[in-house]
């Protein structure tokens, strides 16, 4: 009987097949953001309206992950944008190898930005990379101001979080002060955008700063 | 309910080190499990328990350490840990506290024989 010092970390497969993603997107001089949100925080209207706005200065991919369905990919290809699915099964969130994997199928060149949405998930998202360049949060506001501190991890690990749906606050109760204050306690350095898809309040402030960042790369 | 895959991914590596040392039987697992990281340890030993089967380590025993959350202040020089809430803004100087410790996800050694 003898102990095998093994000090290896668990995710290792997955953080070296996002360095592999990583080169491949570099190699394509592409930005990647990858979209996380419980289901139904408005991923993919997000992702729609912000095409809508800049798809004419830059050539725009999607990667959409769900458990099943393409229902997401197709509301995408409506808007003339090359989407590619990923459906997981019962696997709660997209890792390394899934993006990878569907980089055989999924041509990106001459794209100038992939947006990869994330399985709808409050928590499992977070642990994995996938080689993006930039982490991103959807969080409707009726899902209730107290949220980030329950689930402080993946509001930790985004750079922006947006706040959607604030047309509903009126009829939701929730105070969009105690819910930005929240976001900040959980993470402080995160540039937080309260938006509507349905009335386009806030979605030209995120743009700007989206594009900012992008040039920034 | 990651911690399925966390599992398999933990297994993968553990018959690996097994088999490189020859062994035939994996007694025990030692784990390190940060609390700032997406994982349960109640559903990840529930996970192992299934995964482990017809593998070197059916009959291994699976050690979880839990690390807690520990925050450092570069302004004050101070750190602290385990807060039940993950507040990221030192309570003295309202900088940016960084995370020191919380986010480990690590096998640390195996048992064989």
């Amino acid at each position: 009987m003898h102990i095998i010092d093994v000090n290896s970390q668990i995710l290792k497969e997955n953080s070296r097949l996002a360095e592999e993603n990583k080169k491949l997107f570099a190699k394509y001089d592409l930005h990647v953001t990858n979209f996380m949100s419980a289901p139904g925080a408005g991923k993919t209207t997000v992702l729609e309206e912000t095409i809508k706005r800049i798809s004419s200065k830059y050539k725009i991919s999607v990667i959409e992950g769900d458990l099943r369905t393409s229902i997401d990919s197709e509301r995408i290809e409506a808007l003339n944008i090359p989407s590619y699915q990923i459906t997981t099964g019962t696997v709660c969130h997209l890792d390394a190898r899934m993006i990878h994997n569907a980089l055989h199928d999924f041509k990106l060149e001459g794209s100038d930005l992939l947006f990869i949405e994330n399985v709808g998930n409050l928590v499992c998202p977070a642990d994995f990379e996938l080689g993006e360049d930039l982490k991103a949060m959807v969080f409707s506001v009726v899902e209730g101001a107290e949220k980030p501190k329950k689930y402080p991890v993946m509001f930790h690990s985004v750079e922006v979080v947006l706040l959607n749906k604030i047309d509903l606050i009126p009829y939701s109760g929730v105070s969009l002060e105690e819910l930005i204050s929240n976001v900040k306690e959980v993470n402080p350095s995160a540039k937080i955008f309260p938006i509507s898809c349905r009335t386009g309040e806030g979605i030209d402030e995120w743009i700007d700063w989206f594009i900012g960042k992008i040039n920034s790369k | 309910m990651h911690e399925v895959g966390i599992a398999q991914s933990i297994l993968t590596i553990v018959e690996k080190e097994a088999d490189k040392s020859g062994a035939s039987n994996v007694k025990r697992v030692k784990l390190i499990v940060g609390e700032f990281t997406g994982v349960v340890k109640e559903s990840l030993e529930f996970a192992l328990d299934i995964v482990k089967k017809n593998t070197s380590a059916q009959n291994a025993e699976f050690i979880i350490e839990t690390v807690k959350l520990k925050t450092y202040c570069q302004e004050c020089d101070k750190t602290f840990i385990g807060k039940d809430d993950a507040h990221f803004l030192c309570p003295d100087c309202s900088g940016i506290l960084g995370i020191v410790e919380g986010k480990e996800l690590k096998i640390e050694f195996i048992d064989v024989e």
